[in-house]
């Protein structure tokens, strides 16, 4: 096959585009009506888009994965169940639970347990958010909107139980808006342990 | 006058020149440019640097960042790499800040000034035998011809500093500051030729005056072009935005300073911005009239038509007492004013009005435009602006010769 060829004609250009005045008057236009607006304009039509950081912030996503909390129940003890599954979830290692049991005479003794130390070090974190995935019971959650406040020694870093359950989420509150039914109540399925499927 | 005198008043001119200059306009530019990028490129910009006084924060505006600088700089460990010419790597920011300094030495900052009348209504046309002090630190008959000269040695540095530093991109900026450089030397000489020709002097001081007497320069249409002209070969000369390409740190890292740091780094830093400064006086004292203010003459404002009337005007006479009217007598256009009014009006109209607003254009020039390619500098240089130059030469001469025609 015989090889064409196919000529390119340069894009034409005009006296006007060769000195280059004209495009940079067009410029000028543009930069200084800018400068004028952000300068001597009225205030309330000023395009600045900074925020001055520490004084005024953003608010972040609704989504933003934030520090941790543990939610309540309604007296307050937390709803974690000491399951296991959010440290063992964690890719970084950073959740440290300790299981224990509750009194042989209270209700929920044998039926789910508590966690009698609940550890997380925000400076192995990564804030992926596998531990609020894997939390069967809503206990852990990462909607505080806040991030990690700076420390200046690694043990402030490290979040323990009564830390945890001290920060509210986002709305303020310590619960969440998943209900949760407790043995006894009404509102429970009444599947426990004396009454299964 | 003395020698005595004369050497007292030679160094308090030179004070107040590098006081400006150097100790004023440098510093704040630094701030100014990064404030007004910001503000082109709907930012805020460096406001924050200040300190606690009582409780409360002084910022002004950010002013104080050049402090803050010039403090991080002189802290600034002084680097030397270990290959590099010692001495000459040390020299040249020296020889680069100096001439850029230097020109200041002929820039005209006010009309004569004769300290001993200075609370005295000066005569139109000066006073013929007392002492007179002209605003100018050197007046040279070669005037703008010394600034070329010694702003040309300002290529020595750019290249000096390039070369000794040892750094493949340092010798590159070097050698490209260099042959810009000699490149727009010889191109701001001709744009500035049609000025010679119709001021028919060398000397700055004359030629605000004629100027002053005639027209602002920029009013002749072939000097509007010069002053086109000049504008474009002296920001390349000067190697700024869009001609930055000794420095384009897209290429060259840095160019010719990448391997300085410190105050050696802050020395061609500042030197820039003083080239920014100068390249705005000589702007404004070739085509703006200098230190020349429309209808203010040594003996104050004259608008040419007197109206003389008289009108009642309140007079307070004593303490908390009420106004009496009493009539005093006007003349509309014309304001009589002592000789320090004069001077200050002069040399605050040239300083911060006509330096001021120029150096703004600059920098709004400078935030608009992108880099050129570096071939295109060299073309727009030796087959647009010199030959435009020249052709503006002859059509100065053939305006000046029907303008002149009886």
């Amino acid at each position: 096959m015989a090889i064409t060829t196919k000529v390119l004609k340069k894009p034409k250009r005009s006296i006007s585009d060769q000195v280059y005045i004209p495009a940079i008057v067009d410029g000028l236009g543009l930069t200084m009506s800018r400068f004028f607006k952000n300068t001597l304009g009225p205030i309330a039509e000023r395009e600045t888009a900074t925020v001055k950081y520490p004084e005024e912030s953003r608010e972040y996503p609704e989504r933003f994965r934030g520090v941790h909390r543990l939610t309540q129940r309604i007296d307050g003890s937390p709803r974690c169940v000491a399951c296991l599954c959010c440290s063992t979830a964690c890719p970084a290692q950073c959740i440290h639970i300790e299981p224990a049991e509750y009194e042989p005479d209270d209700p929920r003794y044998g039926y789910e347990r508590f966690p009698k130390a609940f550890l997380i070090d925000e400076l192995r974190c990564i804030f992926c958010g596998y531990c609020v995935e894997a939390c069967p019971c809503d206990a852990i959650r990462m909607d505080t909107g806040v991030h990690m406040p700076p420390g200046v020694q690694r043990t402030d870093f490290l979040y323990d139980k009564e830390t945890l359950l001290s920060i509210p989420g986002r709305d303020g509150s310590h619960k969440t808006a998943n209900p949760r039914h407790e043995p006894g109540e009404a509102s429970h399925p009444g599947i426990d342990r004396d009454h299964s499927h | 006058m003395t020698t005595s005198q004369l050497v007292g008043y030679a160094l308090v001119k030179i004070l107040v020149i590098v006081g400006i200059v150097v100790a004023f306009y440098a510093p704040v530019l630094v701030v100014l440019e990064r404030r007004q990028s910001a503000m082109i490129q709907d930012r805020i910009g460096p406001h924050r640097a200040g300190f606690t006084l009582f409780g409360i924060r002084f910022t002004f505006g950010g002013l104080l960042h050049p402090i803050a600088d010039s403090v991080k700089m002189m802290w600034k460990e002084d680097l030397i790499p270990p290959n590099a010419d010692k001495l000459l790597h040390s020299l040249a920011p020296i020889i680069a800040m100096i001439p850029t300094v230097a020109t200041f030495a002929v820039v005209p900052f006010g009309d004569m000034f004769y300290p001993g009348h200075l609370t005295d209504v000066i005569p139109r046309g000066g006073i013929p035998n007392a002492v007179a002090v002209p605003l100018q630190v050197a007046t040279v008959d070669v005037g703008i011809l010394f600034c070329f000269a010694i702003a040309g040695t300002g290529i020595i540095g750019a290249a000096i500093g390039g070369y000794a530093s040892d750094n493949k991109y340092s010798l590159l900026g070097g050698l490209r500051a260099a042959s810009q450089m000699v490149s727009y030397e010889v191109a701001l000489g001709l744009t500035l030729v049609p000025c010679f020709m119709m001021y028919g002097t060398l000397r700055f001081d004359e030629m605000v005056r004629y100027q002053a007497t005639h027209l602002w320069g920029i009013c002749y249409p072939p000097l509007t072009f010069a002053a086109l002209l000049y504008f474009i070969a002296a920001t390349a000369e000067g190697k700024r935005v869009p001609f930055d390409l000794p420095e384009g740190e897209s290429e060259l890292v840095g160019g010719y300073f990448t391997e300085y740091s410190g105050m050696k780094f802050g020395m061609f830093f500042t030197g820039e911005f003083i080239e920014v400064v100068g390249l705005a006086c000589f702007a404004a004292v070739i085509f703006f009239g200098g230190w020349h203010v429309p209808f203010l003459h040594e003996n104050g404002f004259d608008f040419g038509a007197h109206f003389a009337f008289d009108m009642p005007a309140p007079q307070f006479v004593g303490w908390l007492s009420m106004p009496q009217w009493t009539t005093a007598h006007v003349t509309l256009g014309r304001m009589q004013l002592s000789h320090w009014v004069v001077i200050l009006l002069q040399f605050s109209a040239f300083f911060f009005v006509k330096v001021g607003s120029m150096i703004w254009f600059q920098l709004m020039i400078r935030w608009t435009v992108p880099r050129f390619r570096y071939d295109q500098v060299m073309r727009l240089c030796w087959k647009g602006l010199l030959p435009l130059a020249m052709v503006n030469v002859v059509v100065t001469a053939a305006f000046i010769l029907l303008t002149s025609a009886p």
